[in-house]
């Protein structure tokens, strides 16, 4: 029963959803400042490829992530520097950080330089439960068969939920991204705010894109995430910029990324093509629902997402 | 004490100002990237300069190379002109490359002006049409034409592969046994390879030539015609735009379509120019997309600025091609690209605000007003 078709494809849903829930955690948590970073896909490939890198010198995976985490911030902070600092377009901007880092930039730079090619990860991440737990029936491979990472990211939704719902910074973080002029009137920094959400969203994205190198596919290659961090972004705006929709949502696109091979290793003969352009044309047609959908009614979009505040000119 | 005051007027240097200092400051940037993994700049540098623009062979090279970033940055320039951000060249130019091919593989028998003309109007559909689903989604149903237009270049990627590797298509070439193995495009006929001309030893293609007329195109279509003005008035301002009584729907659609035709009629230039076969693996490797948005950011959306522009970083990838090994990573193309663009838009900056360095103490205090 454990080995059915749907219940293998669900279990490599939340494997493959995974690294889509933590980019787009990462990315809801930046635009719900207002800053939109469209760099995801770019965040998550250097994420990878340092993520990689640390396992190899060191074989820590909890380093790895570590390193991974610094490397996806320090590329958000780029991003952060010019939207906020710079006031540039938050648009073009997040297409350069994509460009920069992305399959065919920095990330393909350093995994060139550092000779991360053709090599196996020496560790990964293995599933952690005890085997009784493991092989109940439908439950045990979809939710017990899984590693930390997966535990770990439920952690990060929990987390986000309460606080952007909970805290005082939470409050304060949802006022910068509504109306960034009320918030600095009532005393909040909208820069810093920006600032920490930007670059926390990074590191989110730069786990999300470890998640590939050290569990999903634990070697490295250029552009190994194809086109995760653009399903990131549609994600966020499919899940209505709520923490919660978003992990029904990286499941759902997971289950789309996961089937092709899924589908393969059960010997379905469809063109391997067809099955692969699966998440994209699933992407494009959940956007087309939520904003037809969403044409009627608001959102949930924070009214200052994309916007520079220029204190001067509000 | 730094100010950052808004610009009332724009200076007119400022247009040459920019991108030059833009260059400037990303090789700057470039060099510590390459001081940080322990290269030498200079070295690095020189090699690569040499390599794009040292001689004849090298200048002929990189007119090729800047050929299809002409059309993708043409692409991207009439798209962001009104705000309309389709990152959807790539997958735009390879639909233009599979109906170009189409095109000169169906009427081979015909003369070569014929099937050259069938094969740019052809890529310009191909193009053009597969640019009308985000256009289409985006005028209608306001869905994010970014994320649509950057899904669809993996649809397209993956129907170029599936053309050539995963099914027996027209495409294809199925006639002897070593293509079964190897599977690769028909060759075009000989009546579809596009003419070049020398000029000094240096070859231009005739694809490079249509990029620059393209361009005097689209500069009079956006600077002398009601079209331009008012695809310029909805980019500054969509609403003053419905208040005059402007379309703004038709506008998206036929901007969106014009952008893809352009980048179709690249593709048909990379069939009919250089491949004279339907290449997936050549096509994807280059990323042109991409590096059409940075040569259209840093051309600031002007139409000649862009084959200049398209011309320098041909340069820089086509050199990025014959160097790469041990000493020229792979991804330095694309980190440059990258760097590019951001010190493009970090000097935007000066274009739209003045910066002031004045001490605090000698400014003159305000009366006070009350």
């Amino acid at each position: 029963m454990n080995n059915s078709i749907l219940v293998v494809v669900l279990a490599s849903a939340v494997l493959y959803g995974t690294p889509l829930l933590f980019a787009a955690l990462g990315e809801l948590l930046a635009e719900r400042s207002g800053v939109l970073n469209l760099g995801v896909e770019g965040m998550m490939l250097v994420g990878a490829v340092m993520g990689f890198w640390a396992v190899q010198r060191t074989s820590s995976l909890a380093l790895a992530l570590v390193v991974a985490a610094i490397a996806g911030g320090a590329m958000a902070l780029i991003h952060a520097f010019l939207v906020v600092t710079l006031r540039a377009n938050q648009i073009v901007s997040g297409l350069a950080l994509t460009i920069f880092a992305g399959a065919a930039g920095l990330s393909s730079y350093l995994g060139n330089d550092l000779n991360l090619a053709d090599q196996p990860a020496k560790r990964i991440f293995h599933s952690v439960l005890p085997k009784s737990l493991r092989d109940l029936p439908v439950i045990g491979p979809i939710l017990f068969n899984q590693s930390l990472l997966v535990y770990g990211s439920w952690v990060v939704v929990i987390v986000v939920v309460l606080y952007l719902r909970r805290t005082r910074p939470g409050l304060n973080v949802r006022a910068v991204g509504e109306s960034p002029a009320a918030a600095d009137a009532m005393g909040i920094n909208v820069t810093v705010y920006r600032y920490v959400h930007t670059v926390v969203g990074g590191a989110l994205a730069g786990i999300g894109g470890a998640c590939f190198s050290l569990s999903i596919t634990p070697q490295w290659v250029d552009g190994l995430t194809s086109g995760a961090g653009w399903i990131a972004i549609a994600l966020v705006i499919f899940a209505f910029w709520r923490p919660g929709l978003v992990l029904i949502g990286a499941y759902f696109f997971g289950a789309f990324s996961a089937l092709p091979y899924t589908l393969q290793a059960h010997g379905v003969t469809i063109a391997p093509e067809l099955l692969q352009s699966l998440p994209y044309v699933m992407t494009v047609l959940a956007l087309v629902l939520v904003s037809s959908a969403g044409a009627k009614r608001r959102l949930g979009a924070p009214a200052a997402l994309g916007l520079p505040y220029v204190r001067e000119e509000r | 004490m730094i100010r950052i005051e808004r610009r009332l007027e724009q200076p007119g240097w400022l247009n040459v100002a920019v991108p030059v200092g833009s260059l400037v400051l990303a090789f700057g940037l470039s060099a510590l990237v390459l001081v940080a993994t322990g290269h030498d700049p200079l070295q690095t540098f020189r090699r690569l300069i040499h390599a794009a623009f040292g001689g004849q062979a090298q200048l002929t090279e990189t007119v090729v190379s800047a050929t299809p970033l002409a059309f993708t940055g043409l692409c991207a320039a009439v798209a962001f002109r009104m705000q309309l951000f389709n990152i959807g060249g790539e997958g735009q130019l390879y639909m233009g490359a599979i109906a170009a091919a189409a095109a000169a593989l169906l009427l081979h028998s015909l003369p070569m002006a014929i099937v050259i003309a069938a094969m740019v109007l052809a890529g310009a559909a191909g193009g053009g049409l597969y640019a009308l689903v985000p256009g289409f989604l985006r005028a209608f149903l306001k869905t994010n034409e970014i994320i649509t237009s950057l899904m669809l270049n993996y649809a397209a990627a993956l129907i170029l592969n599936y053309l050539i590797f995963d099914s027996q298509s027209y495409w294809r070439d199925t006639t002897t046994a070593e293509a079964k193995v190897f599977p690769q495009g028909k060759m075009l006929p000989d009546s579809a390879a596009w003419p070049s001309w020398t000029l000094h030893g240096l070859g231009l293609p005739l694809g490079f030539l249509l990029a620059i007329g393209l361009a005097a195109t689209l500069w009079f279509l956006f600077s002398r015609t009601r079209f331009g003005f008012e695809v310029k008035v909805i980019g500054d301002s969509p609403r003053a735009a419905t208040y005059a009584g402007m379309r703004t729907r038709r506008k998206i659609l036929a901007v969106m379509a014009l952008s893809g035709a352009v980048a179709g009629v690249g593709g048909a230039s990379q069939d009919g120019d250089f491949r004279h076969l339907l290449d997936p693996r050549g096509l994807q490797q280059a990323s042109y997309g991409y590096a059409g948005i940075v040569i259209a950011a840093l051309a600031r959306y002007n139409p000649f600025a862009v084959v200049l522009i398209a011309f320098l970083l041909g340069g820089v990838q086509n050199a990025g091609f014959t160097l790469q090994g041990a000493d020229f990573p792979s991804g330095l193309v694309g980190v440059m690209q990258g760097l590019i663009l951001f010190s493009a838009l970090g000097c935007e900056l000066l274009v739209r605000y003045r910066i002031r360095l004045a001490s605090r103490a000698r400014r003159p205090v305000p009366e006070a007003a009350t």
